[in-house]
């Protein structure tokens, strides 16, 4: 009987092993390749910054001082670095307002999509899994075309005889709004209507056999029944949004950084490193945040049913 | 039919939907359209003509730029694929063991962090290796983009494995196949349109990464996507118009295909 049961123990343990040495590869690459440098990067944000770039090996805290604080040049005393504060507070508004306007626009796409006969449905499917497959650069790339100064919108107004001189759009806040709106909405839309499509519309039909107005069925029903999908989109495109270095770069210029184009400075023109990766473990720092907001909520979800 | 129609609907959600489709295709439509321009300048169209693509196709730096991604996307697909079957085989239609979450966690942590942070993170440990080896050949890129490939390959190909039927693969036991037999035969080729989907994602990814490359590219090393971030940067001419179009042409082609073979599984 003990041997019986210690055999099947024996094969369990093969078992994984074998499980252990087949997924190997994959961890081995992710580790050399994406998850073991970002520990380097934690290592260099407590060192000090080399003349040229890089580091030298002297362990220092002013990669971190500086995230927040800036050192005056004559007394030494700290004080608040505007600069990197306004950065810091324009990247997670613009990331938040450009999550919310893509919930504005890509919550009625996806019910849209999700209410279409099943046939004419994978068509609409399609038409949104383009843009999302297509290359970011260009879809920005788009957006500048439609907004410079000598791009469509002031082309039609001057053609029009409405302004005689093309509004500045390009390299303004709402540049990089637009631009962010843009190429994150497929990533809204898709994960809603994955949620929305398993809706059980004979709720919904309930609701109305209780006289519920439409705007009460999409309140009380539709949007707690979603939730998941609002929850999972959201996180979808407020992360990348946050660490978003093409688009801003491409429409906000030179003035109108993000943290992604903070980041970036520091490595190149900014030689400082240590600054370069203090800010790089603040964003994701924020990021994990987020989705542990994520997992609590996705977690009580699931729990309330069943 | 009507009843149904009028419950599902929602004041004003058809518009917004589409304007949204609308507003989607717009900017797309306006960069393919310029790109048949026959004058120099954005601003105004002066007639059709395929000068522009004529000038993108005997642009060495283009076509070394386009030849490079494709050779980078194909390698990074291919590779990132074949460790996301073993991975996901390794992962699914088991008991939870321990490690398991684990490896999950592991296998999509490239999705959680910011492509930012893993550029910056590969720019400082390669330009480590860099200077001790003194290798600087395209083996980074290529390294680099299996291993942010690597979820994207593996979504599909677990999400394949875990409708498939086990009772197959005990039958083909039962009739004293061997365990590569098994897979070889039959579990391998159910598993074929997962596979597919995922080695496909893997190159779309690959292909359009800017960030990580731009990061961690060496001098002469030029994507297509990042030649082209460098030329947005300066001037912008209709050539640029006329590679984003093919470059547009080539992910239709692909998702078209990715959408066929995901209905089949049905």
């Amino acid at each position: 009987m003990r041997d019986a049961a210690g055999l099947i123990e024996a094969e369990k343990n093969r078992d994984i092993r074998k499980r252990w040495l087949l997924s190997l590869p994959a961890l081995l690459i992710i580790l050399l390749a994406a998850t073991g440098p970002l520990l380097i990067v934690l290592i260099y944000s407590f060192l000090t910054p080399g003349p040229y770039g890089d580091v030298q090996w002297l362990p220092s805290l002013d990669g971190w001082v500086s995230v927040a604080l800036e050192r005056d040049i004559f007394d030494d005393t700290l004080s608040l670095a505007d600069a990197h504060i306004s950065i810091f507070l324009r990247s997670v508004t613009l990331s938040l307002v450009t999550t919310l306007l893509t919930l504005i626009v890509g919550f009625p796409t996806a019910y849209f999509i999700a209410t279409r006969p099943e046939r004419t449905r994978e068509l609409w499917l399609f038409l949104i899994t383009i843009p999302f497959w297509t290359n970011l650069l260009i879809r920005t790339f788009a957006i500048l075309e439609v907004i410079r100064n000598e791009g469509l919108i002031n082309g039609l107004l001057m053609d029009a005889g409405l302004i005689a001189r093309p509004i500045q759009m390009l390299f303004t806040d709402g540049a990089i709004l637009t631009g962010m709106v843009y190429v994150y909405l497929p990533l809204m839309v898709l994960p809603l209507y994955a949620s929305m499509e398993k809706l059980d519309f004979r709720l919904i039909e309930a609701g109305y056999d209780l006289y519920a107005t439409p705007f009460k069925v999409l309140r009380k029903i539709i949007i707690p029944l979603v939730k998941p999908g609002i929850i999972a989109g959201s996180i979808l495109v407020f992360i990348p949004a946050l660490g978003a270095y093409v688009t801003p770069s491409i429409l906000g210029g030179g003035k109108n950084m993000m943290l992604g184009n903070l980041i970036e400075l520091q490595f190149g023109q900014g030689r400082n490193w240590p600054l370069g990766s203090a800010l790089s473990i603040t964003l994701m720092l924020i990021v994990m945040a987020a989705l542990l907001v994520y997992v609590r909520n996705a977690g009580s979800q699931g729990s309330r049913h069943g | 039919m009507a009843r149904t129609f009028s419950i599902r609907r929602q004041r004003g959600f058809t518009a917004i939907a589409m304007i949204c489709f609308f507003a989607l295709y717009l900017p797309i439509g306006v960069l393919v359209f310029y790109s048949f321009n026959a004058g120099q300048s954005l601003a105004s169209f002066e007639g059709v003509s395929l000068r522009w693509f004529q000038k993108a196709f005997e642009n060495q730096h283009v076509i070394d730029a386009s030849l490079r991604s494709l050779q980078i996307a194909m390698t990074a697909a291919i590779i990132s694929t074949v460790a996301a079957t073993m991975a996901a085989l390794a992962t699914t239609r088991t008991e939870p063991y321990r490690g398991l979450t684990l490896k999950y966690a592991f296998i999509n942590q490239p999705l959680m962090i910011p492509e930012i942070v893993t550029a910056v993170a590969l720019l400082i440990f390669f330009a480590r290796i860099k200077t001790w080896t003194g290798y600087s050949g395209l083996g980074y890129l290529i390294a680099a983009h299996t291993a942010f490939c690597i979820p994207f390959a593996y979504l599909p190909i677990r999400a394949r494995l875990e409708n498939m039927d086990l009772t197959l693969e005990k039958a083909a036991a039962d009739l004293y196949a061997t365990p590569w037999k098994a897979f070889r035969y039959v579990t391998l080729p159910l598993l074929w349109p997962g596979i597919l989907a995922g080695f496909m994602l893997a190159f779309v990814i690959s292909l359009d990464d800017v960030v990580i490359t731009e990061f961690v590219k060496s001098a002469g090393q030029d994507t297509l996507p990042t030649y082209m971030l460098g030329q947005l940067r300066r001037a912008i001419t209709p050539e640029m118009n006329a590679i984003s179009t093919l470059f547009l042409l080539l992910s239709i082609g692909v998702v078209t295909v990715f959408f066929i073979v995901n209905r089949k599984r049905v």
